[in-house]
């Protein structure tokens, strides 16, 4: 099994003022799973769009050699010919055409540029077999979850006469049970004998998954471990990317636990385009000053649909119940009224509902409290300029300027001007949903110090977060969450995998235990 | 810094304008000086006022990430309700004024329902008030011109600022020599704030030279225009509510904090509600305003004319759209300024007569503007992916 399929030699990629790409070697072995781990920004996704065409032969130095011949790619046409394809971060999906044509979306089942509609359906079929996916294969790509949608994306990739897979971040927007579902097709292919890259943060399924390893840092590769022979740690994985020990993932905190905050009880919402269906049902659960609490929940049991509901109304129909915030019953109509009464809500998708991309830093970081930063109603640029600078040294933004365009910052930094912008409006009830998604782990580490911080403030502080080692690792309480129900409340010293597990998948019934 | 370097990063905030300097003087050389005569000047600011007016409002529209087809049949539609209300009903003219406007921005908020509340398209609700204003226009005044508005009506468009006597001395307009001081003054105050306060606070500024060059050359053109200006009759009425709008909405998109919320809208409607601006709210207010600012538009028309006619107005509405975008807004939204849209409708504006001067014929001129047009936004689009 050592053959080589792929080699990377002496790659150099140079964009203005920065080299993306020093001297990199990549080695990946007939019918392995090669996993590509670095920091964001170390040079992962430079490197597959070198290898996929996609910055053509003649923009980088170096050598690239695919079953023993040297490429030139031009384009991604090529590289597909090979038998190379890349699955990239963002799905690529056309929601509004069905399965089928996307599968076949420019590669389409025709003769003489007419489609062959029985042949698109049949062969659709036999692909979504090989990924396990029962669905229609006329089903439309938007009524279908992301985790079926990223196995639509794999039959796509399989209909290319796949040699050499590559998924970035292929779990990136899944949930655990969805996640596990992938890998485990994964290696159900490895044994058909593909071989796959996958580009990854999170390393327990990198551990699980792949067989050897490489790691990426500031565009150099720094080594290849080999995950199945040595026995290779978290710990050691991480040191490597960060170049450095990471001593703890979690930054350390003596909880300093007020009185009730904030609480919500029996809250009911519907869904928005099926009123009368219910998304959450008779959900009970409060906060302390100071305290850091967690939700937990398979995707879809409704973690998103709770926080947006009680944010302001912004998600769901017959919406119904209390909440009560230190002692009083509130009425909480709109956004608005949700950051004036204290409220902030941190969302999973910072780039489609978090930042307004085409604007700096400053701008968004000033955008819901622009009312404290102006006089009668005109703004105060200076205070502006200067509150943002204040978060930007407090949070580590690491930007040349604050007139930097937000869409032009890593995840990991345009994570910390939203949670700027929130820390501005001064809220006490702060709700984090997914705040580490796609963040690598030194941004990581950064985030919950400042999670960890608004907390020893005295603000309360939900997180809701698909990383169960995140949660224990930051919550002091932690509920779990299923179909809409709140179905188990677990203390920190009492918490552990297992026991979110078996209370995330509990259906039915209107348990509220309490272990 | 380079005076190369200063050029390239400033290209867009400076590129329209050296545009439409180089446009100005490829016509004067064209018209063997014609161009910048007094007489032509004042003509100038005449026969664009009303496009200038609706680029400010549409400008805004395009921030806020829809767009307004209906301009042109609503400047027509107000034009002929002024002409029943002042000329078959003699209502005094300040009233009849009033009412316009706020029909305008009942107009307006029609529009703002349907595309605020009603999540309907812009394109297709203003489309639609397009053939509902042009036809209502047709209805009102029967398929026939009505003429004439009175006379104080009519100063809007042809009146000019009265002069101070200045014991006879001179035959230029002093008032408005005067007027170009004051501005000159005012300029350079403001600018000096500024650049104290950004040194303050560490910002990037121009090299102190090229500071002064720039004041030079500000104060230059200010007063090298009132100076035109006062040779002829001075400052033309328009010219005043032309400056007080300009002035009005660039603080208001600058500084205030419903400015802010309009680039916030277009930028990222989902964003911009998430974190608590009432975006539905903002797109209906910014359609009353266009709608007002339409009403004023056609009243200026209307004055100008001294007729409202049946087809009064017709494509208005493209050569807004063409200011805005020629002037760097975008498509998309959450990316615009009211100077560039006023600027852009000067590029429009001085071609327009340049050609006239020079003799090319009212098809050719209509050609090459959509050619100007295409390169304008090609040239903007390429320096951003450049910048890249």
């Amino acid at each position: 099994m050592s053959d080589i399929i792929l080699e990377m030699r002496n790659i150099t990629k140079t964009f203005p003022g920065v080299k993306a790409l020093d001297n990199v070697n990549f080695q990946v072995e007939q019918g392995e799973i090669h996993a590509l781990v670095g920091e964001n920004g170390a040079g992962k996704s430079t490197l597959m769009k070198v290898l996929s065409g996609v910055y053509p032969f003649g923009t980088y130095e170096g050598d690239i050699l695919f079953e023993g011949d040297v490429c030139h790619f031009k384009d991604i046409n090529e590289s597909e010919e090979k038998g190379i394809v890349i699955i990239h971060q963002e799905l690529a999906l056309i929601p509004e055409l069905s399965i089928a044509e996307n599968i076949f979306l420019g590669n389409e089942q025709s003769q003489k540029g007419i489609i062959n509609w029985n042949s698109t359906i049949i062969e659709a079929t036999k692909l979504l077999k090989k990924v396990g996916l029962a669905d229609s294969p006329r089903t439309l790509a938007m009524d279908i979850g992301v985790g079926k949608q990223q196995l639509v994306e794999i039959a796509k990739a399989l209909s290319k006469k796949v040699k050499l897979l590559i998924l970035d971040e292929p779990t990136a927007a899944l949930n655990e049970e969805d996640s596990q579902n992938l890998l485990n097709l994964l290696l159900e292919f490895k044994k058909q004998g593909m071989t796959s890259i996958i580009i990854s943060h999170k390393l327990n399924e990198v551990s699980y998954v792949a067989d050897n390893l490489t790691i990426l840092r500031d565009g150099k590769s720094i080594e290849t471990l080999s995950l199945k022979k040595d026995n290779v740690s978290e710990d050691r994985i991480i040191k490597g990317m960060v170049g450095r020990d990471l001593e703890n993932r979690f930054p350390p905190r003596e909880p300093d636990i007020g009185e009730v905050a904030f609480e919500i009880k029996n809250w009911n919402v519907d869904d928005p385009l099926h009123a009368g269906r219910k998304l959450i049902s008779n959900v009970n659960f409060e906060l302390r000053k100071g305290e850091i609490v967690g939700i937990a929940g398979l995707m879809g049991a409704g973690r998103t649909e709770l926080a947006m509901s009680i944010f302001g109304k912004s998600y769901g129909k017959n919406i119904s119940g209390q909440i009560i915030k230190d002692g009083k019953e509130i009425q909480i109509n709109n956004i608005k009224d949700a950051i004036d009464k204290g409220l902030a809500y941190v969302t999973e998708d910072r780039k489609t509902y978090g930042l307004i991309l085409i604007d700096d830093i400053k701008r968004n970081i000033s955008l819901t409290s622009l009312e404290k930063i102006s006089k009668r109603s005109i703004i105060d640029k200076h205070r502006e300029v200067k509150e943002a600078e204040d978060f930007r040294k407090k949070m580590n933004i690491r930007t040349p300027s604050l007139t930097q365009k937000t869409g032009n910052l890593s995840g990991g930094n345009q994570q910390k001007v939203v949670l700027s912008k929130w820390m501005l409006s001064e809220p006490d009830i702060l709700i984090l949903d997914e705040p580490t998604r796609g963040i690598d782990v030194g941004a990581k580490y950064e985030i919950y110090n400042v999670i960890n911080q608004m907390a020893a403030e005295g603000k309360a502080v939900l997180v809701i977060s698909s990383e169960l080692p995140e949660l224990l690792g930051l919550c002091d309480r932690i509920y779990a969450l299923s179909e809409g129900q709140i179905t188990g409340e677990v203390a920190r010293e009492e918490a552990n995998q297992e026991t979110l597990m078996k209370y995330m998948t509990r259906t039915g019934g209107n348990g509220h235990e309490t272990s | 810094m380079k005076l190369a370097d200063l050029l390239k990063n400033n290209m867009r905030q400076y590129g329209m304008i050296v545009a439409l300097m180089f446009i100005v003087l490829l016509f004067s050389i064209l018209s063997d000086g014609i161009l910048l005569r007094p007489l032509n000047v004042t003509n100038l600011i005449l026969q664009n006022s009303y496009i200038l007016v609706l680029a400010i409002g549409m400008v805004m529209v395009i921030i806020a990430g829809h767009i307004d087809l209906s301009v042109g049949s609503v400047c027509a539609f107000v034009g002929a309700i002024a002409a029943i209300l002042m000329i078959d009903l003699q209502i005094p003219t300040g009233v009849a004024i009033v009412l316009c406007l706020v029909l305008g921005a009942i107009i307006g908020a029609w529009h703002g329902f349907f595309i605020a509340y009603m999540k309907m398209p812009s394109f297709i609700v203003t489309l639609a008030g397009m053939l509902l204003f042009r036809g209502l226009t047709m209805v009102v005044l029967g398929g026939q011109s009505k003429s004439p508005y009175p006379d104080e009506f009519r100063l809007i468009s042809s009146g000019f600022l009265p002069d101070i006597p200045f014991f006879g001395f001179t035959s230029y307009h002093v008032l408005t020599l005067l007027v170009g001081v004051i501005l000159s003054l005012l300029v350079i105050f403001s600018e000096l704030k500024s650049r104290r306060a950004e040194l303050k606070h560490d910002f990037t500024v121009l090299p102190k030279g090229y500071f002064i060059a720039k004041l030079v050359t500000m104060v230059a053109v200010i007063n090298v225009f009132t100076f035109v200006l006062a040779s002829y009759r001075g400052i033309p009425n328009i010219l005043v509510i032309l400056f007080v709008l300009i002035v009005l909405f660039t603080f208001i998109m600058n500084k205030t904090v419903i400015g802010r919320h309009i680039y916030a809208t277009g930028g990222n409607q989902k964003a911009a509600e998430l974190s608590g601006v009432k975006t539905k709210r903002v797109t209906f207010m910014v359609f009353v305003n266009m709608g007002v600012l339409s009403a004023l538009a056609g009243l200026i028309y209307a004055a100008r004319l001294n007729a409202a006619t049946p087809r009064a107005g017709t494509m208005f509405e493209l050569d807004a759209i063409a200011a805005a975008f020629i002037g760097g807004a975008s498509m998309a939204g959450g990316v615009g300024t009211i100077i560039g849209a006023v600027v852009g409708g000067l590029v429009m504006g001085v071609m327009n007569n340049g050609m006239s001067l020079i003799g090319v014929t009212i098809d050719w001129q209509q050609a090459i503007k959509g050619l100007v047009l295409l390169a304008a936004v090609g040239f903007d689009i390429y320096n951003r992916n450049k910048s890249k």
